[in-house]
């Protein structure tokens, strides 16, 4: 199973978890969901279509993070997957 | 209605108008209540007050805070209420902690539905943020809650006092015991004014030197096991913070205080108990060595690097109505110019009080809005965690009140167009220190001129607000339920707020 993980649980960070999946799957958690929850789904949607990827299994448990650092995690769970 | 900040104010209640209406009304108080007890006053337990007072349903029970998130004297008080299946309880504490969780079961059960606080946070708070609470909250302030008590608008019917040393006569203080926690301030007025008055202490002692809870006014003095848990006492933001973000927002408030010509020798502040906060202290304690000046006093809730301070000379005295570590604890117990003082002496709008003479204060902020409106009552999401404290009282009596706050914390930007809740407002409100710039409130024209030069970074508040949403986003609004819960109250009992389940 490939799978690829980055971040913290720190405050202001978000922890990704990335799967390879043969479906587009993404599940987010976070301290700020009622505010935040529809951009933060953005941020994912928009990072995975520049990598070129249909079917992935995202998982985001969010402390509040900002959109790059969402987008730099997410990238780096992304390629720590492919690696792995 | 809607009061002059328009913030819906609920029927029957009076609308905040202005930080200083209250001097169009007079003082009123009522009697002060001595204990007719001339007998034997030791009680073996809690149990046997309730019998003994005929503690019964629909009665208001006061309690003082200063044990903390150690206070273990409401849960056995709690536990008794339950216990015993009583009904429509009022609570009337100084404030509540997370610690106290017997209070949750109390709310949802409707042993207890109505509640006094000037602070509330934990899973009491929760539970009332989420309506199960079946009468009203009222949030108070420190001062307003001692004006509350005096004038009988809170109306106590048995006062449990949380005594650390106490003679059988209830003669006590705070100093000594297994649970020493220093001032008492804020039991004072629960002490004068409410009908019945019981000492709960874990520390038996045959004199006390000087007694802050006086005999003459104490019906029953009871021995329990413990009263308080000492690591509790010592809880919350009671350290210097280790956050850049925070160090930079402290050491610009220093400067920014110095520029203003507050540091001189012969000032007086109160910088609370916030990492924050703190901090300043630290920046400023450094301006004052190089300057060699002396601060006439400090104020408030009073912490170790207080009492260094004044340990080393830097400040001639503190006033103290809380002690938030133990440090502080040994210095009021040790050091003559640690003066314990009352919630009424700290912050009563009708007393010649402290926070009047306050040069600055430095406080914090959950939100505050494009008027220099600030909550610190509820989260964004409309959960209770905090409430006034002495934010109103201070910022109200001190001639230049400062917040400090990061732009943002865990993404959700702290200035608002609007905020969730108001309970301090934005008149008694002058500046606002972030690491991004500083706003002065344009009502403070004086501050401004004396700004003329400055090096610092000064902005108008809106250009902090539109910079933080630049990286935050703008947050999603969030549909308010209509259902009202409570209120937040002004030092003058009007109606600064509105407080709705969550």
């Amino acid at each position: 199973m490939k799978i690829g993980i980055a971040g913290s649980l720190e405050s202001s960070d978000c922890l990704v978890r990335a799967e390879a999946s043969d479906k587009l799957e993404i599940q987010i958690e976070s301290t700020v969901f009622e505010f935040f929850g529809n951009q933060i789904r953005k941020v994912i949607l928009s990072t995975l279509e520049e990598l070129g990827i249909k079917a992935i299994k995202i998982h985001v448990n969010d402390k509040g993070a900002l959109d790059y650092t969402i987008r730099s995690r997410l990238l780096a769970a992304a390629r720590r997957m492919e690696a792995s | 209605m809607k009061n002059s900040l328009g913030r819906f104010v609920p029927e029957g209640f009076k609308p905040f108008l202005g930080s200083k209406e209250y001097l169009k009304h007079p003082r009123t108080t009522e009697k002060v209540i001595f204990s007719g007890n001339e007998g034997n006053k030791l009680l073996n337990s809690i149990s046997e007050v309730f019998d003994r007072l005929q503690i019964t349903d629909s009665m208001t029970l006061s309690f003082h805070h200063h044990l903390r998130n150690g206070d273990l004297v409401l849960n056995l008080v709690c536990e008794e209420i339950r216990k015993r299946g009583l009904k429509n309880m009022t609570i009337a504490a100084s404030s509540l902690f997370p610690n106290q969780r017997v209070l949750i079961d109390c709310i949802e059960n409707g042993n207890v539905t109505n509640i006094y606080a000037s602070y509330f946070n934990g899973g009491a708070a929760k539970a009332v943020s989420e309506g199960k609470l079946r009468g009203m909250l009222y949030m108070d302030t420190h001062g307003g809650r001692s004006r509350a008590i005096e004038s009988g608008d809170i109306k106590i019917d048995v006062a449990f006092i949380a005594l650390p040393a106490s003679t059988r006569e209830g003669n006590g203080n705070g100093y000594f015991g297994p649970s020493a926690c220093g001032s008492l301030g804020y039991a004072i007025a629960d002490m004068l004014y409410a009908k019945k008055k019981v000492v709960v202490t874990d520390h038996l002692v045959d004199s006390v030197q000087k007694p802050v809870i006086k005999a003459q006014h104490i019906d029953y003095v009871v021995v329990v096991n413990k009263i308080g848990d000492s690591g509790g006492i010592e809880s919350g933001t009671t350290r210097i913070t280790r956050d850049p973000v925070g160090l930079k927002i402290a050491e610009k408030t220093a400067v920014l205080l110095d520029e203003l010509g507050l540091l001189e020798d012969g000032f007086s502040m109160q910088t609370g108990a916030g990492g924050t906060t703190l901090a300043v202290t630290r920046f400023i304690k450094n301006i004052m060595l190089k300057k060699n000046i002396k601060a006439r006093f400090a104020s408030g809730g009073i912490t170790r690097y207080h009492a260094e301070m004044l340990a080393e000379g830097l400040i001639e005295k503190i006033y103290d109505v809380q002690c938030f570590d133990l440090a502080a604890v040994k210095s009021i117990s040790e050091n003559p110019n640690h003066i314990e003082i009352s919630a009424s002496q700290y912050a009563n709008p009708y007393e010649d009080a402290v926070v009047n003479k306050l040069d600055f204060v430095v406080l914090g902020a959950t939100e505050i809005d494009l008027n220099f409106n600030v909550n610190v009552t509820t989260a964004s999401t409309g959960l209770i965690m905090g409430g006034s404290g002495g934010h109103s009282d201070t910022a109200a009596g001190a001639k230049v009140t400062v917040i400090v706050t990061p732009l943002m914390k865990s993404r959700l930007p702290i200035i608002r167009p609007e905020i969730t809740t108001v309970t301090t407002p934005g008149e008694d409100v002058d500046v606002l220190v972030t690491e991004r710039g500083i706003a002065i409130n344009p009502r403070r024209v004086d501050l401004l001129e004396k700004l003329q030069g400055s090096k610092l970074k000064l902005v108008p508040i809106e250009e902090l607000f539109r910079l933080a949403l630049s990286y935050t986003g703008v947050p999603e609004e969030k549909k308010r339920s209509g259902r009202v819960i409570g209120v937040v109250r002004y030092r003058d009992q009007t109606i600064i707020d509105t407080l709705y389940q969550m």
